[in-house]
């Protein structure tokens, strides 16, 4: 058997084939354990240890692309479990992070034909996805499943399945998380920028193509554009970054509309600020660190 | 423009090396399945480590230079013909000005590699060549060869000299329709029960119609998770985990009858449990399968991963000597 136990409790490491050290911090997601993943991830990033191809932090984990006959595997895992004790329970941590308002439309008419479609794949073929998710989460009415979920703020924890998609956590108390199953089998069709949610995760969908997640509504703005022909995608076809800071804002059909014709005239720019996270601050008091980050994105807005 | 494609076989893709270093944005690398038989076809017609060449599947095209060439077919046992006339695999030829390479039916393997000196010069995409056909990007186009495409050939030089250079016979894969991988267990294999493990290990599998450039998929046993209550953030069902990140050649379990061995288009991460990987050497092996063939896993130690990469090494550089 290749997977190699740690002294510490829940960590588990392993090796992914030759190529691939996959470092397993917890089974369970919690902010906390997404910010000792970046936090781990970023300094062995500025180590810029040769033999390196990829660093890959994710929700509860992390894994690392190797080529072995530089770097060995062991030798890695070596170094990763000296990082882990330095990063410790991430006090003191921080991350220069960027705040963003993303515009979502909630049961847009493209996603609600697309959840209709399927609903035979579905737990409950006789409600929609969000009128599901609302029921089981414990809320009364949609609206008040719609005013948490866009209520705070998210944490982007990892970006991909395919390029540019940003799995996000909701920077709020364990006991308010929402959780929802994925579909019972996937759908075969998704459509591109799907706001979708799944486990504890929300996402966008950055293409077209196959998902299991559930269908809450659509964002107007691109987080992948391979042409790179919008502003906020100069220097990567990828929009979102771990360790983002997602305020997904509800938008009715004509600023969605509006949002639209400015991507499509290519003058759309992400609204966005740079700022330091602080992860030990955020897991103190989420809400009202939470008020400080959206004062910093919308602070200036008359 | 060198090359127009008459017919384009079922599906034949520009590929390089791969798009390496973006992972982590959940790019994955493309880039020629059968690493082994992409490369040694560089080395028979001269190219620089690298160069573009096509992957053709299971069906080949039809394809007419349009000026004098310097080629290889290695891979799959997918007889090439020029004008008709058979040609060896494995060995570099010249085609003329008008010439027309096509295919005989397969008869093993799944994929064959068509270098060309100077290589197929299509954009560059993020540093490769390679196609990525699900969002579209790199090779020809972001897609498969259609008809009537015509695609340049970079410059090479006289190359003539090369002709009739040929790979030992010592050194041509023989293609097994119930080939073994190995295996390195390890991921979440915690989530399969013990016995599931040895199901997996111990089941002779048959590739499903479902085998492309993103995943193989493979019935013919049942495998079970440990029961446990969820984890935060995993979702409700057992094949679930809180999404992490895929390997190249790692192996998921959803539902527990089909596993999935995800190839070089896959998705880089998502929610399903995955129990081990393919090592890297025998990503070649699992590329020259196709529906309805066989497949056996075995466990094996890095040790034996890294033996195998090194003597794959030596081999290639043998190989590469010998046709300089």
């Amino acid at each position: 058997m290749g997977g190699v136990e740690t002294e510490l409790p829940q960590a588990r490491y392993s090796y992914g084939g030759d190529e691939f050290v996959f470092v397993e911090l917890s089974e369970a997601m919690s902010l906390k354990v997404n910010f000792r993943a970046m936090a781990i991830t970023n300094k062995l990033k500025e180590e810029a240890i040769e033999g390196i191809m990829d660093i890959c932090p994710s929700n509860a984990s992390y894994m690392v692309r190797i080529d072995p006959d530089v770097l060995h595997p062991d030798d890695l895992i070596s170094r990763l479990k000296e990082l882990d004790e330095e990063v410790g329970d991430i006090e003191g941590f921080t991350l220069e992070s960027r705040v963003v308002d993303v515009p979502v439309m909630i049961e847009d008419p493209w996603t609600h034909e697309t959840l209709m479609r399927f609903r035979d794949r579905h737990q409950d073929p006789d409600a929609t996805d969000l009128e599901y998710a609302a029921r089981i989460n414990g809320y009364d009415t949609k609206e008040d499943f719609i005013d948490a979920l866009l209520g705070s703020p998210w944490l982007v924890t990892m970006i991909g399945f395919v390029p540019g998609l940003p799995w996000c956590y909701q920077l709020v108390p364990p006991e308010e998380q929402i959780e929802v199953p994925k579909y019972v089998r996937p759908r075969t069709y998704t459509p591109e920028r799907a706001f979708g949610f799944g486990g504890g995760f929300a996402v966008v969908y950055s293409v077209e193509g196959a998902g299991g997640y559930q269908l809450f509504g659509v964002a107007p703005a691109p987080v992948l554009d391979v042409k790179q022909e919008l502003k906020d995608f100069q220097d990567s076809i990828v929009f979102p970054r771990p360790g983002d800071v997602f305020n997904y804002r509800r938008v009715d059909r004509e600023e969605f509309d509006e949002v639209r014709a400015r991507v499509e005239d290519k003058t759309f720019e992400y609204r966005k600020k740079e700022f330091t996270f602080h992860p030990d601050r955020s897991l103190e008091d989420p809400h009202a660190y939470n008020k400080e980050i959206l004062e910093v994105l919308y602070g200036d807005q008359g | 423009m060198a090359i127009r494609v008459k017919q384009p076989g079922l599906l034949t893709t520009v590929q390089d090396t791969g798009r390496f270093g973006e992972y982590a944005i959940g790019m994955p690398p493309s880039g020629a399945m059968d690493v082994f038989s992409y490369q040694v076809g560089n080395y028979l017609v001269g190219n620089e480590e690298g160069a573009a060449g096509l992957e053709i599947t299971y069906f080949g095209p039809e394809l007419e230079f349009t000026e004098s060439a310097v080629i290889a077919v290695t891979g799959a046992e997918l007889p090439p013909k020029i004008n008709g006339e058979e040609a060896p695999t494995w060995e570099t030829l010249a085609v003329q000005e008008g010439d027309v390479l096509s295919f005989d039916y397969l008869k093993s393997g799944a994929r064959s590699y068509l270098a060309v000196a100077g290589g197929i010069d299509v954009p560059v995409f993020m540093h490769s060549r390679s196609t990525y056909t699900l969002i579209g990007l790199g090779g020809h186009e972001g897609r498969a060869l259609q008809e009537g495409d015509e695609l340049k050939v970079g410059e090479s030089g006289d190359r003539s000299d090369r002709v009739g250079k040929r790979v030992d016979d010592d050194h041509v894969p023989a293609y097994s329709d119930a080939p073994e991988l190995r295996v390195i267990i390890g991921l979440a294999s915690y989530r399969l029960t013990e016995e599931s493990m040895q199901t997996f290990l111990n089941t002779e599998w048959t590739v499903t119609p479902d085998a492309d450039r993103i995943g193989y998929r493979y019935r013919g046993g049942e495998l079970e998770f440990v029961e446990r209550e969820q984890p935060a953030g995993a979702g409700a069902d057992q094949a679930n985990v809180v999404d992490f990140g895929y390997p190249i050649g790692s192996i998921q379990v959803p539902g527990g009858v089909e596993p999935i061995v995800l190839n070089n288009d896959a998705v880089t991460g998502g929610g399903y449990a995955t129990i081990g990987t393919v090592i890297s050497v025998d990503r070649d092996t699992l590329a020259q399968t196709k529906t309805n063939d066989k497949t056996r896993f075995r466990s094996v130690g890095l040790d034996e991963a890294l033996e195998a990469r090194k003597k794959r090494r030596r081999q290639m550089a043998e190989i590469k000597e010998a046709l300089a």
